[in-house]
């Protein structure tokens, strides 16, 4: 039985009918067409599909649409303001932290969670909060590095 | 040891994937697509000059080559200055859009943003075999400079003709052509307009040396890399039509299992659910995912199980179950008399080593969306070969390719996986049911479940030297992994090496580097053991070895730089592995260290020295070698696929482990830039040196000789883990 849910993305109000454990994943890529996050593994193993549920990084496959109504969603396609891209977008641009790029959504979107939290994160913060995203071209030295460069180009406007 | 480029040489037999039906492959008509381009200059192949064309361009006809309208468009020019390069090689992470872009924008004077490439569409690109072997550079890259710079005469010509001056006396230079007498200069714009103009290759143009290149050669970022952090990029999985359902196949409890029967009652009764029955193949289509799934497992079908081999028995299995010969000279390579060597040897020593099946788990799976007009079918897919999948998909449904068109997006990854169209065949299968487009993605466990796996082998050697650090004799056999790298690049007087088939129990085909991997991991552990018996260091034992000059440059400048002949402390060791494939040069040196009171080995550092000829980007050059090597990282340490009885046991990233951030040492690598030699190709050979130099620095620590891939298990039974 399906049920309207009111969803706040990337400062836009949806309203979208689904089962209440359909996933926010699929509600975002069939319904949303916001195909920027990713399936990967459907077990939140992976780090794909990860957004921002209230500024904190979510596995969007694990997470049912009934339980995100009225919270502030926030998508890879949310985080340029105007064209200008995020510090973290353009850190992984710069540092060409990607190669075949389908995990950099999800990089990116932890990343950004991460330096929401944690402004200076060390090495080891980096290594730790990044753990649970794969990036299977093995990127991981360049997105560490893009992550400091973040880090270090200051403030992070909070999405 | 090569040292020629031999493009001609044939496919390894571990391509298993491959040995689909011949097809023959005849072009739709290109008059449409001509039209389509409008007015400017064509560059076209017309005849097959070089070894190039045996796997790209149009050689399989004859008498045609000459007709203008089915000769393959390579480049045009229109009357914008637009410049649009056809091929079709794929982009997968490799970052080959940007170096083809490079390459075009070279020979063409002209800045990079203004250059497009067409990749992987089977309708508007000329034939490929496909985007494997690392071919790419050494074969498509030149193929793209000779068309541009066949263009750039072009372009020349028809300055020369309007201004009624000797060409040879005008140059090109940032998008016009110049006449350096009178300083006039027309843009490639100016001069294309209204025009239609065929050149045709092959020209006797020279090429830009690489060492005054300008765009090529440089550290240029991915070319649409703003798509892809913006998450504004489509891959196939992405890709979306009007109408379109959901694809979800019903598959096998396990391998080797039939179709008795299918109660599909219940589905039937589903609104918007097509169900399709087609031999084996079950599968449902729906509207949304969620009612796909649904539907699915509303079917209750019943299969006729085959009892299958299981992982604990595989290696036995591989030694029993060996296919006859075929007498293929390329499995089997013999030079003077190995047992003769071994009678009259000092020093012998023999070794088994077990490789274990490993997933290449793309991030993105596979998946594709499928579209039939009337008789004409559409089919977006992420494939390696999207001429291959093309032959699939006509082979499949009795239907002429010309009526077939594959598109290929750039796609999240392959590594050798994506050489096949199963998903493409089901979503096409699924959408001829259902009269509309339908979109097959699989999910994660389909995808270490039904793709197929790098192989699994067995390599015995046997090998014998002098006192004096010679190896007179080295007998290898190598059990169902593959023919890759399998020949020793070493100086041996007397060799017997040999590829034995095998009757797979799984379905298995290519991976980056292909048995590479394995034959250069269980020869230069070998190489430590033989060194070690000799009391010699293995670099310089290595060395004593070979003759190659790009092989010893690669592990002499690397161990340069790496420091190898720096003091090692108590608990520290260094190891060094290394070789050729592909055409590329690699030595990869590793430092690790023990923690003292445990079994913690820790890598504390990676040096890969690389040669790949001229280099044409060097930071994505840098991205492939970091990447292999971790990627190597995961088959060398812990990845195995588990099967039991005809089921894969690890089918979830859960289950089967796969290098992540923390496992990452500090990697660094030398490119040796060799200006002089043509580009080859880096995506796969990085990956071979370091399982072997991880091992080789285990050996030198503890002793204890790593056998296997991955050698966790092996580890984890003498006590030590690596990390």
């Amino acid at each position: 039985m399906t049920s309207k849910y009111a969803l706040r993305i990337n400062g836009q109000s949806f309203s979208v009918d689904a089962d209440a454990d359909t996933s926010l994943l699929s509600v975002l890529r069939e319904q949303l067409d916001l195909t920027g996050t990713k399936y990967g593994c459907g077990e939140g193993q992976c780090g794909a599909c990860t957004v921002l549920i209230d500024g904190r990084a979510q596995r969007s496959c694990l997470t049912p649409v009934s339980t995100v109504s009225g919270k502030s969603i926030t998508t890879i396609e949310g985080l340029a303001k105007d064209d200008r891209l995020h510090p973290v977008q353009q850190a992984f641009l710069d540092e060409g932290a990607m190669q075949c790029a389908y995990c950099t959504s999800g990089m990116i979107m932890s990343a950004v969670s991460l330096l929401n939290n944690k402004h200076n994160p060390s090495g080891a913060d980096i290594l730790k909060f990044m753990q649970g995203n794969i990036c299977r071209c093995g990127t991981y030295p360049r997105i560490v590095s893009a992550v400091r460069k973040a880090s270090a180009a200051g403030k992070e406007p909070r999405p | 040891m090569t040292q020629k480029i031999d493009l001609t040489a044939g496919l390894e037999p571990e391509r298993y994937e491959l040995h689909s039906p011949a097809s023959i492959i005849f072009e739709t008509n290109r008059r449409d697509f001509f039209k389509f381009l409008g007015a400017g200059i064509f560059v076209v192949c017309a005849a097959a000059k070089t070894p190039a064309f045996q796997e790209s361009g149009k050689t399989r006809r004859n008498g045609e080559e000459n007709l203008p309208q089915e000769i393959d468009a390579w480049l045009h020019i229109g009357e914008k200055g637009e410049i649009t390069a056809f091929t079709g090689k794929v982009e997968v992470g490799q970052n080959i859009r940007t170096s083809l872009s490079q390459a075009v924008a070279e020979e063409l004077h002209v800045p990079l943003a203004s250059v497009r490439l067409v990749m992987g569409d089977t309708q508007l690109v000329p034939f490929d075999m496909g985007t494997f072997g690392s071919r790419t550079t050494p074969v498509m890259n030149l193929q793209l400079r000779r068309v541009s710079a066949a263009a750039r005469d072009a372009l020349i010509s028809l300055a020369a003709k309007r201004w009624n001056t000797d060409p040879t006396q005008l140059t090109a230079t940032d998008g016009k052509i110049l006449d350096p007498k009178s300083n006039r200069t027309a843009t490639y714009s100016e001069l294309v307009k209204a025009q239609q103009i065929t050149e045709v290759l092959p020209s006797e143009d020279p090429l830009i040396p690489a060492a005054q290149w300008k765009i090529a050669g440089q550290a240029v970022p991915k070319v649409d890399g703003r798509d892809f952090v913006t998450g504004k990029h489509r891959y196939p999985s992405d890709y979306k039509v009007p109408d379109m359902l959901y694809g979800k196949v019903v598959r096998p409890p396990s391998f080797g299992a039939t179709l008795v029967s299918a109660d599909t009652q219940e589905t039937d009764q589903m609104a918007g659910v097509t169900v399709v029955r087609d031999g084996d193949f079950l599968a449902v289509a729906a509207p949304t995912t969620a009612l796909a799934a649904k539907a699915a497992a509303a079917i209750h079908p019943e299969w006729n199980y085959q009892p299958q081999p299981s992982s604990r028995e595989l290696f036995e299995y591989l030694k029993k179950n060996q296919l006859p010969a075929e007498g293929n000279d390329n499995s089997r390579y013999e030079t003077g008399s190995v047992e003769s060597a071994f009678s009259s040897s000092e020093y012998r020593l023999n070794s088994t080593f077990n490789i274990q099946y490993i997933a290449h788990a793309p991030l993105e799976p596979r998946a594709a969306l499928a579209e039939w007009h009337g008789d004409q079918l559409t089919v977006w897919t992420g494939t390696q070969r999207p001429f291959g999948v093309r032959s699939e998909l006509a082979t499949a449904f009795h239907m002429p390719e010309e009526k077939v068109r594959v598109l290929m997006p750039d796609t999240g990854s392959g590594y050798g996986g994506k050489h096949t169209g199963d998903a493409a065949l089901e979503a096409a299968r699924l959408a001829r049911a259902a009269k509309k487009p339908v979109k097959v993605v699989w999910t994660r466990e389909e995808e270490f479940t039904w793709a197929y796996f790098r192989p699994a082998g067995v390599i015995e050697i046997s090998s014998a030297a002098n006192a004096d650090g010679k190896i007179i004799a080295w007998e290898f056999h190598n059990y169902n992994s593959g023919t890759a790298g399998f020949r020793t690049y070493y100086d041996i007087p007397n060799q017997r090496i040999q590829f034995h088939a095998v009757n797979s129990p799984l379905r298995q085909g290519s991976y980056r580097g292909l048995a590479a991997t394995a034959n250069h991991f269980a020869r230069e552990v070998h190489m430590d053991e033989i060194a070690a018996s000799l009391k010699m260091d293995p670099l310089e034992f290595r060395l004593k070895n070979l003759k190659d000059e790009r092989l010893r440059a690669v592990f002499e400048q690397g161990g340069k730089q790496f420091g190898w002949s720096n003091p090692r402390g108590a608990h520290q060791a260094f190891g060094v592995g290394g070789g050729y494939e592909k055409l590329g040069y690699v030595a990869t040196f590793v430092e690790i260290s023990l923690k003292p009171g445990s079994g913690e080995i820790n890598i504390e550092r990676v040096l890969t020295a690389f040669d790949c000829g001229a280099v044409v980007n060097p930071d994505g050059l840098r991205n492939q070698i970091v990447g292999a090597n971790i990627m190597g990282f995961g088959g060398a340490n812990f990845e195995a696929i588990e099967f039991q009885n005809g089921r894969i046991v690890n089918n979830l990233f859960s289950k089967y482990r796969v290098p992540r951030f923390r496992d990452v040492p500090p990697m660094d690598t030398l490119l040796i830039d060799r200006k002089d030699l043509p580009s080859v190709g880096a995506g796969e050979a990085p990956i071979v040196g370091i399982a072997p130099a991880i091992a080789n620095a285990i050996f030198a620590l503890t002793g204890i000789a790593l056998h296997s891939l991955p050698m966790a298990p092996l580890l984890i039974s003498h006590g030590y883990q690596l990390s």
